[in-house]
């Protein structure tokens, strides 16, 4: 029998703004517990929220970044449900009218590019934080109230792979927006995936679970790929695959029965009364578009149209806004592209990843690479030489001074280098003989000799032209 | 009585509300209920063709503040509130169930 698999995303991204979504309360990570708490984050009666114009703006920006379109009559509604981490016993949401909905982004898997639908995305207070000890549970309500945007997908991912480069492609343009952080590891991203299977042919869609701690792409398309296989199995042995929440295990890669889901009625969910409803104006919509910066897609097409990157490398690049915009500058600054591309994949990325560091967290600068990138460009220093540079500007010093400073220039002048190579030849005649004898190993320890004659300040190309023509006379 | 809720809807919205009834109490609320059904049923009869949904009672809209944080400092006042607390966390009963929803 053959199968095919209808794959749903809902993505929790965790809003970067200052307060909370209803209480003026800081949001910032690292407190003590419950230091960021008021009356409102505690639920506490007769208190009233009041909607923060900054995750409105946030919910536009990221509904305008997928290609939503943005609901201008749009009202928070109340999600009714009990547990210690929720102390109003409701999460204020959007049900009925979500700020944004009708979006695509675009993936690509082995060269095949297809759209993914965007069913809705919503603005809401996230819950706080319960830890578990033995007999006990601690509740953190620094959590609660921080601002959250949901993105639901239409059931458009057909596979495990398609699933992880939906994220992918969410995570970027959310990312180059600025709304958020979106990484995964920090809880700034927080994935909830869907999984049905269906014979080929069967127009009704099969019955599907929902799985739970997936805490990176990898383990989304790993959980995915056992529960696509799972079900398979329980159909093909003429059972039927139950509706419930299932626990991705990242030791084994299984996936384990966690509870059998509720159904959407019994969150009761009705208009927010606290809060009144928005009237979202084209002017404000204008204005928050004209403000957003440039997507990764537009990025690409223009790194390999205009600047000569190859597909590869404009992914690489693109893969945060700092890197795409600092690759930007460098290059504004008549560094060439292609070298600037290869720094900042090799070198730049070697560095970031032994320093656990973000770039904008480095004493990296775009006039600093652009400057050693053009004085390897007009042979001034070797791209050996570029080595010791590359540090120096890893701990913020201006290339060009180091370079004098610390007599890195290259020798390029014919001038100077003749009579060098003159002396290396006259000490070498078995070297000459060997040459034109058909050893043409004798030219790499020639070099090698004036290399160590100039302290390997020699330029390889004018060495070696210089060489040949003294050689071959 | 009209059936508009029967014995197990009532059971289960209870459980919804963390309440627990015994059989004589749901024996009671059940035929209580359906007619509290019933009478909000009335407003069925008004003609409603032709009126917007409405969201929200309030003649407000667009109330909305500027993101500026601003911490009260209420921490430790609401932690003396709280039932028992420990290092600065709320201390409640072991919770088994580890869902989360948002």
């Amino acid at each position: 029998m053959n199968f095919e698999t209808t794959i749903g995303l809902e993505v929790h991204i965790e809003l970067k703004t200052h307060s909370k979504i209803f209480s003026p309360s800081p949001v910032a990570y690292g407190a003590d517990p419950n230091a960021n708490t008021n009356v409102i984050d505690w639920g506490y009666p007769g208190v009233l929220p009041t909607t923060n114009k900054g995750v409105v703006a946030d919910g536009i920006i990221a509904a305008l970044a997928l290609h939503a379109t943005v609901e201008k009559h749009t009202h928070f509604d109340r999600k009714n449900y009990f547990y210690p981490d929720n102390p109003k016993a409701y999460q204020i949401t959007q049900s009925d009218k979500p700020i944004g909905h009708d979006g695509w982004v675009e993936i690509d898997v082995d060269g095949v590019k297809k759209k993914i639908g965007i069913a809705e995305m919503h603005i809401e207070e996230d819950a706080g934080k319960n830890t578990h000890e033995r007999d006990y549970s601690y509740v953190d309500l620094n959590r609660q109230g921080t601002p959250l945007i949901e993105i639901v997908s239409k059931p458009d991912i057909a596979s495990p792979a398609e699933a992880y480069a939906y994220l992918e492609a969410l995570r970027q343009r959310i990312q180059f927006t600025g709304i958020s952080d979106v990484k995964m590891e920090e809880g700034s991203m927080r994935v909830d995936v869907n999984i049905s299977v269906r014979p080929v042919g069967q127009e009704k869609f099969g019955t599907k679970t929902e799985l739970k701690n997936l805490n990176s792409f990898n383990y989304v398309q790993r959980g995915l790929e056992y529960e696509e296989q799972r079900q398979q199995q329980v159909l093909m042995s003429g059972g039927a695959v139950q509706q419930e929440t299932r626990r991705f295990d990242e030791k084994t890669g299984e996936t384990i029965l966690m509870r059998v889901k509720a159904g959407a009625d019994d969150y009761r969910y009705f208009p927010e009364p606290d809060l009144p409803a928005l009237n979202i104006s084209d002017d404000w919509i204008k204005e928050l578009g004209d403000a957003m910066p440039e997507m990764p897609t537009k990025r690409r097409e223009r790194y390999v149209n205009d600047l000569g990157l190859t597909d590869y490398d404009a992914m690489v690049i693109t893969q945060t806004k700092e890197m795409s915009d600092f690759f930007d500058a460098t290059v504004a600054l008549k560094a060439d592209p292609k070298m600037a591309a290869n720094y900042l994949q090799g070198d730049v990325n070697a560095y970031l990843n032994e320093k656990q560091v973000d770039l904008q967290a480095t004493k990296l600068t775009p006039a600093n690479l652009a400057g050693m990138i053009n004085l390897i460009s007009d042979g001034t220093i070797s791209s050996k030489m570029a080595k010791k540079v590359f540090k120096a500007i890893t701990d913020g010093e201006e290339p060009k001074a180091y370079v004098e400073a610390h007599g890195l220039v290259q020798l390029s002048d014919p001038a100077k280098l003749q009579p060098i190579i003159d002396d290396v030849l006259s000490a070498n005649p078995q070297s000459i003989e060997d040459f034109n004898n058909g050893k043409k190993r004798a030219v790499g320890f020639l070099v090698g000799q004036i290399m160590k004659q100039t302290h390997g300040q020699a330029n390889p190309q004018v060495v070696n032209k210089l060489l040949m023509a003294a050689l071959q006379q | 009585m009209a059936n508009r809720i029967n014995r197990e809807q009532v059971q289960h919205v209870a459980g919804l509300a963390k309440l627990e009834f015994t059989d004589a109490e749901l024996d009671a609320f059940t035929p209580q209920l359906d007619d509290i059904i019933g009478m909000f049923e009335t407003l069925s009869e008004v003609d409603t063709d032709g009126v917007e949904v409405t969201s929200n009672v309030s003649d407000q809209l667009n109330v909305m503040r500027e993101d500026v944080a601003d911490n009260w400092g209420q921490s430790a006042a609401l932690l003396k509130n709280a039932p028992d607390a420990a290092r600065g966390f709320i201390k409640v009963p072991a919770i088994i169930d580890e869902s989360e929803d948002n």
